[in-house]
């Protein structure tokens, strides 16, 4: 790190005393959490024998993943439910999980027959078949179905489905799921939907015991049975959720290098620690065996620990700068192109990401499938800038740039990346006000339409390029009301291919399209791209094969403890 | 013609009695060796806070990336910030912000609070107990709770952290004026004023409000030593002063919210703004005691 | 009082529901979300419902966590209280004292030292305090543990909720360690404040108690000056004093928002500002409810222990 660093080495417990300072402004926006009851702790509680202690920022919300949309919730109910198909190690590459391969679109892409695993028990003992597969997306498809219903008081409502599957009853994209036979079905879909099979691998499609729904559907939240590699034992709130090895998983005997393969711990503990310092501090207390959540001033510091090493989570997500094309002088693509030119992004993702993150040259990060590789990001080149400003006629400009109030996964310090910019664009002419909002009414506003420039990110679901091109730069998504497109960029030519890209189910068609949609929008420079974000998980070095996933829950089935820990 | 004339008489003598209260005011200011000292300090500030580019030795704004967190040296005294700026130069313009945010504030309170407890202590009988009550009904509020339920109300801005003191002050300034106006009410020379036909403005204006002026001054002076802190409070709540304004109270949250590398490397970062708030706060309130100390002379000791 | 929270609450820009569901959320969503919270109804309305519901005790849920704000608030009470209340008897364990030196020993050194420590102490701005603090004790010396009750390896068994409480009932004498680590320095921060305000007050009736007839002519029976202090001087002094405790408990509110965040004590400042920053109105109202609450319950204490420290007063 450039940083005049001091070079002073840190005991043990000059750290933990250390890292109690700095990270509770992150901790500010948390949802607050002390125990309802039971224990106060500092979050903490001994590890021993093979039980693998996880540290995160906040408890999850329901162990129904289907009425969950956050990331803690699939955190846990990722170890106790299996989807259909699910992403191999560190890549958004299908593989086959409760199916037993990723299907082909069959019809022009109207239909997809899958294949099931055979012998696979649910933690209650019942079967896992096709009827059960059946009776969850019609419990998550019908409104009218009896079972439509539960979450508890935070319950999202079947939110995923909505989102990825168009909607419930006749707006959904899946018309039927039929029983073929005991372990095949067959999804009959009203369109083609590209991102199809991609969003049978998201955490909240995870496969739900039809006998446990049966039977409490309102406390399923509290109770998940599922067929995963661990099965739920206790859940105290705000504090951790306990899960023990599943021993008849299914994937037992599958090679580790796919994601297979375990559970080799007797019991995992998922802990929720709020305020960041006191977590790292519990990490390199060896209060815990691992623990995400880390800022990028806490990689060097956990660096120096002896016994202690980082994962990075590859990127998921995307920060930005977003330009109003509608207003002027930002609907002249020369401008937007001038202030790609104008900022030295490599210096400014160096101060303020360090190692957790990496230039963007791109609208979506690299992991996603299509992802164009052979566009560069622009350089840094100030008087190409000033040259292409003044082709546009624009002198001495006074404008405004919007920056986020709180620390989001895309960019944790937006604040310091507003103010480096502002000077990178003074130094071509640009005088650029900094203004922020409080969280709900910054998206309200950019949402609107209302600034002329704006610090913004996007974490993926499903690991499609729908999910950022689609969402982020089609000209629908440019509604006034709530525009998730806040650069307002409207290019018909884009539109078409994105269209195209999102119907077809031809994977040569949709790399063509994906591929010249990047291409215009480097072009068109809707956006400053800044950097993809690679969060830090620091882990004991007894921690052996924890495969960070992107789409940050993962498995815990493949980790080993070595040496007892 | 002869009620003016009698009127001009009166300012006259009320005027030569002025000069003299004014200079035994001044000897019992400047015998106090603390007021000195809050003076000088203020005094050092102001001149900071109105020649701040001539004796800033950088630009408050220029950033050096690579320097994040670089300690103090001789070619910056007070070290450098998170974005690698010139500590010292942003403490010297923050004696611009920080200041005239303070002082705005309690120009504010002072004038509508001055306002509210003449009409209450002149008018008495119901304006009295309507605007007390709701004057009680603001002060019932823990003062910081309030400027930052005001400062979510209107956005978050200096501008609005500034209306946010002065409107939670007000109640005290009013308190004093009041109790001020109703010990002054019944006195002689308003009761002549008021038998001389004054209507009640004049009378407001001449008679009660400059026999007010010594509570008020005091209570004025010790509001901005509590205002400028309370603004640097709401900046540090991220309620205030807006990047990249070398706002004091900024500053220190700024470095803060950097991460704990600055209590590592950047211990100068937090120091140095602190000390600042710290050093302008305690200057008014001395200031603040020794005009308290020289207006009453009870007090003096 | 409620109708001025309520509505100030209301004027807080900013949608709850996007908040809560965040950014990936689409538009339906967000508008079903908020007809689910009631927020759609005219705002008159609202108020109505929020009445019936707060005469039953009842002051709606967070928007944020789906629980009780009664609740939500029940829960962290004991955190304040232990703060304030540990931040309040150093307060007045020191300041009292030291105030009443101050004035027996009047012009003497210590009282010149004291008064302008006293002036220093509230001219600090607590939230810088509190990281000097951290930079002093917790990191350079590495004396005290922070941030937090306590450290991350010590859980305690709740009864009361207070650590220092619960770890002596349960025998847990290293959790009571922790924890006492833990609250002294926001405990310092919190308290520096009232302590300063205190000493000054003690001083000042003090003197002013001292030269008082009854004071004069007990020094001049020849009664040991000490006595003269503590049995005559002192219970009268101590009537503004009082007051001045009673209001800076209600002030400590204040202070406590910004101490707990710096501290991340999981307490009711640390709440309050996280219900302030996430919109949630039904939590913003109760605290600030709470706040003035505490405030009214304060002064009324300070009323009855007036009475009791002077027979003239009764209630």
């Amino acid at each position: 790190m450039a940083r005049t660093q001091k070079t002073r080495k840190l005991s043990r417990s000059d750290f933990l005393k250390l890292s109690g300072a700095g990270l509770t402004g992150a901790a500010l926006f948390g949802v607050a959490g002390c125990g309802g009851g039971g224990t106060i702790s500092g979050g903490g509680g001994g590890s021993g024998g093979s039980t693998f202690v996880f540290g995160r920022g906040a408890d999850s919300i329901s162990l129904d993943p289907i009425h969950a949309t956050d990331g803690e919730s699939f955190r846990a109910t990722r170890q106790i439910f299996d989807t259909l198909l699910d992403f191999a190690p560190e890549s958004f590459d299908m593989i086959p999980a409760l199916a037993t391969e990723v299907p082909k679109a069959q019809d022009g892409g109207l239909s997809y027959t899958l294949k099931l695993r055979k012998g696979v028990k649910f933690h209650d003992g019942t079967d896992f078949n096709a009827e059960a597969v059946r009776f969850n997306f019609d419990r998550w498809r019908d409104t009218k179905n009896e079972y439509h219903k539960g979450g508890g008081g935070q319950s999202s409502d079947f939110a995923y489905y909505l989102a990825q599957f168009g909607g419930f009853d006749d707006d959904s994209v899946i018309e039927s799921v039929d029983v073929i036979d005991d372990y095949t079905v067959k999804f009959s879909l009203k369109e083609p939907q590209g991102p199809f099979t991609r969003n049978l691998t998201m955490s909240p499609f995870g496969i739900a015991s039809p006998a446990a729904i049966k039977k409490n559907v309102d406390d399923f939240w509290q109770e998940p049975v599922g067929t995963g590699p661990y099965t739920f034992s206790k859940w105290e709130r705000n504090s951790q959720i306990r899960v023990e090895a599943n021993k008849d998983w299914w994937g037992t005997d599958l090679p580790a290098s796919q994601g297979y393969g375990g559970p080799h711990l007797k019991e995992v503990i998922i802990r929720s620690i709020p305020d960041n310092t006191q977590r790292v501090a519990a990490l390199t207390g060896n209060q815990l065996n691992g623990a995400d959540g880390l800022v990028p001033d806490d990689v060097p510091t956990v660096k120096q620990q002896e016994g202690f090493a980082l994962e990075f989570r590859p990127p998921n997500t995307v920060g930005y700068l977003a330009m109003n094309n509608e207003k002027e002088p930002f609907d002249d693509p020369k401008v937007r192109q001038a202030f790609n030119y104008a900022i030295d992004m490599p210096k400014l993702v160096e101060a303020v990401l360090g190692e957790t993150g990496e230039v963007a040259s791109n609208y979506m990060p690299p992991l996603i499938p299509f992802f164009n590789n052979s566009i560069e990001p622009y350089p840094y080149d100030p008087d190409k800038a000033k040259q292409l400003l003044a082709e546009a006629g624009v002198e001495n400009l006074e404008t405004e740039l919007w920056y986020m109030p709180i620390p989001r996964p895309y960019m944790p310090d937006a604040k310091s990346v507003a103010q480096i910019m502002q000077q990178d664009l003074k130094d071509v002419g640009v005088n650029a006000k900094l203004v922020t909002y409080e969280w709900g009414t910054y998206l309200d506003k950019t949402g609107k339409g209302d600034h002329t420039m704006c610090l913004l990110g996007w974490t993926g679901d499903n690991g499609d390029a729908d999910n950022f091109l689609n969402v982020l730069l089609n000209s629908a998504s440019a509604t006034p009301s709530a525009a998730s497109n806040v650069a307002y960029y409207k290019n018909p030519e884009v539109d078409k291919l994105l269209e195209k890209a999102q119907t077809t189910v031809n994977e040569s068609a949709r790399q063509d399209a994906y591929y010249r949609a990047q291409e215009i929008m480097h072009e068109d420079a809707p956006w400053v791209p800044i950097a993809y974000v690679k969060p830090p998980i620091g882990l004991q070095d007894a921690v052996k094969n924890f495969d960070p996933n992107p789409t940050s829950s993962e498995s815990f089935n493949p980790v080993t403890l070595s040496g007892g820990k | 013609m002869a009620e003016a004339q009698i009127q001009q008489d009166e300012a006259v003598s009320l005027g030569v009695e002025t000069r003299s209260r004014r200079q035994d005011f001044l000897r019992a200011f400047f015998s106090n060796r603390l007021a000195i000292f809050g003076t000088a300090i203020m005094g050092v500030f102001i001149l900071m806070a109105v020649f701040a580019p001539y004796v800033a030795p950088y630009s408050p704004l220029q950033q050096h990336l690579p320097q994040k967190f670089a300690g103090p040296s001789f070619a910056h005294p007070f070290g450098q910030d998170e974005l690698g700026r010139d500590i010292l130069s942003r403490v010297i313009y923050g004696a611009r912000i920080s200041l005239t945010a303070g002082l705005a504030a309690v120009a504010l309170a002072t004038t509508v609070g001055t306002i509210v407890g003449l009409a209450a202590g002149y008018l008495g009988r119901w304006p009295d107990s309507m605007l007390m009550r709701l004057m009680d009904v603001l002060l019932a509020f823990p003062s910081i709770l309030l400027a930052i339920v005001i400062v979510s109300i209107l956005g978050p801005s200096l501008a609005n952290a500034m209306l946010a003191v002065g409107i939670v002050f007000i109640p005290q300034i009013a308190r004093v004026v009041r109790s001020a106006v109703i010990s002054v009410r019944e006195r002689d020379y308003i009761e002549a004023e008021r038998a001389l036909g004054a209507g009640d403005a004049q009378i407001v204006l001449s008679g009660i409000l400059p026999n007010s002026m010594a509570p008020l001054i005091v209570q004025a002076t010790l509001t901005l030593a509590t205002a400028i802190l309370d603004v640097a409070a709401l900046s540090f709540l991220g309620l205030g002063a807006r990047a990249p304004t070398p706002e004091w109270g900024a500053m220190l949250t700024d470095a803060f919210r950097s991460g704990f590398g600055v209590f590592l490397q950047g211990q100068h970062a937090i120091i140095f703004p602190g000390v600042a708030i710290a050093l302008a706060v305690l200057s008014v309130n001395f200031i603040g005691d020794g005009l308290r100390d020289a207006l009453d002379p009870r007090r003096r000791g | 009082m409620s109708i001025v929270v309520f509505f100030m609450v209301r004027a807080i820009p900013g949608d709850p529901a996007q908040i809560l569901l965040g950014q990936n959320a689409t538009e339906a969503r967000v508008q079903a979300l908020t007809a689910k919270m009631g927020l759609d109804k005219p705002v008159p309305i609202q108020y109505l419902l929020f009445l019936k519901d707060a005469v039953r005790g009842d002051l709606g849920d967070s928007i944020v966590t789906g629980r009780p704000v009664t609740m939500e608030l029940l829960i962290r009470l004991p955190a304040t209280f232990e703060l304030t209340a540990f931040a309040m008897l150093v307060a007045v364990l020191v300041g009292v004292p030291v105030g009443v030196i101050s004035a027996v020993r009047q012009y003497s050194l210590l009282d010149k030292v004291t008064s302008v420590l006293a002036l220093t102490g509230i001219s600090m701005p607590i939230f810088w305090l509190a990281m000097i603090l951290v930079v002093i004790f917790g990191v350079n010396l590495e004396l005290l543990p922070f941030p937090g009750r306590l450290g991350a390896n010590t859980a305690i068994t709740s009864i009361t909720g207070i650590v220092l409480v619960d770890s002596l009932l349960t025998l847990n004498f290293a959790g009571f360690w922790d924890g006492l680590l833990h609250l002294i320095m926001p405990a310092i921060a919190l308290g520096t404040i009232p302590m300063a305000v205190v000493m000054r007050m003690t001083r000042s009736s003090m003197l002013e108690v001292m030269n008082e007839d009854y004071v004069r002519t007990a020094r001049a029976k020849g009664v040991v000056p000490w006595r003269v202090v503590f049995k005559h001087a002192l219970r009268n002094a101590m009537l503004p004093t009082v007051t001045v405790i009673g209001l800076q408990v209600g002030l400590l509110m204040g202070g406590a928002i910004i101490t707990e965040t710096i501290f991340s004590w999981p307490g009711i400042g640390l709440y309050a500002y996280q219900s302030v920053s996430g919109r949630d109105y039904a939590s913003i109202q109760g605290v600030v409810l709470y706040g003035a609450l505490l405030f009214v319950l304060v002064n009324l204490l300070v009323d009855i222990l007036y009475a009791v420290l002077d027979p003239r007063v009764r209630l």
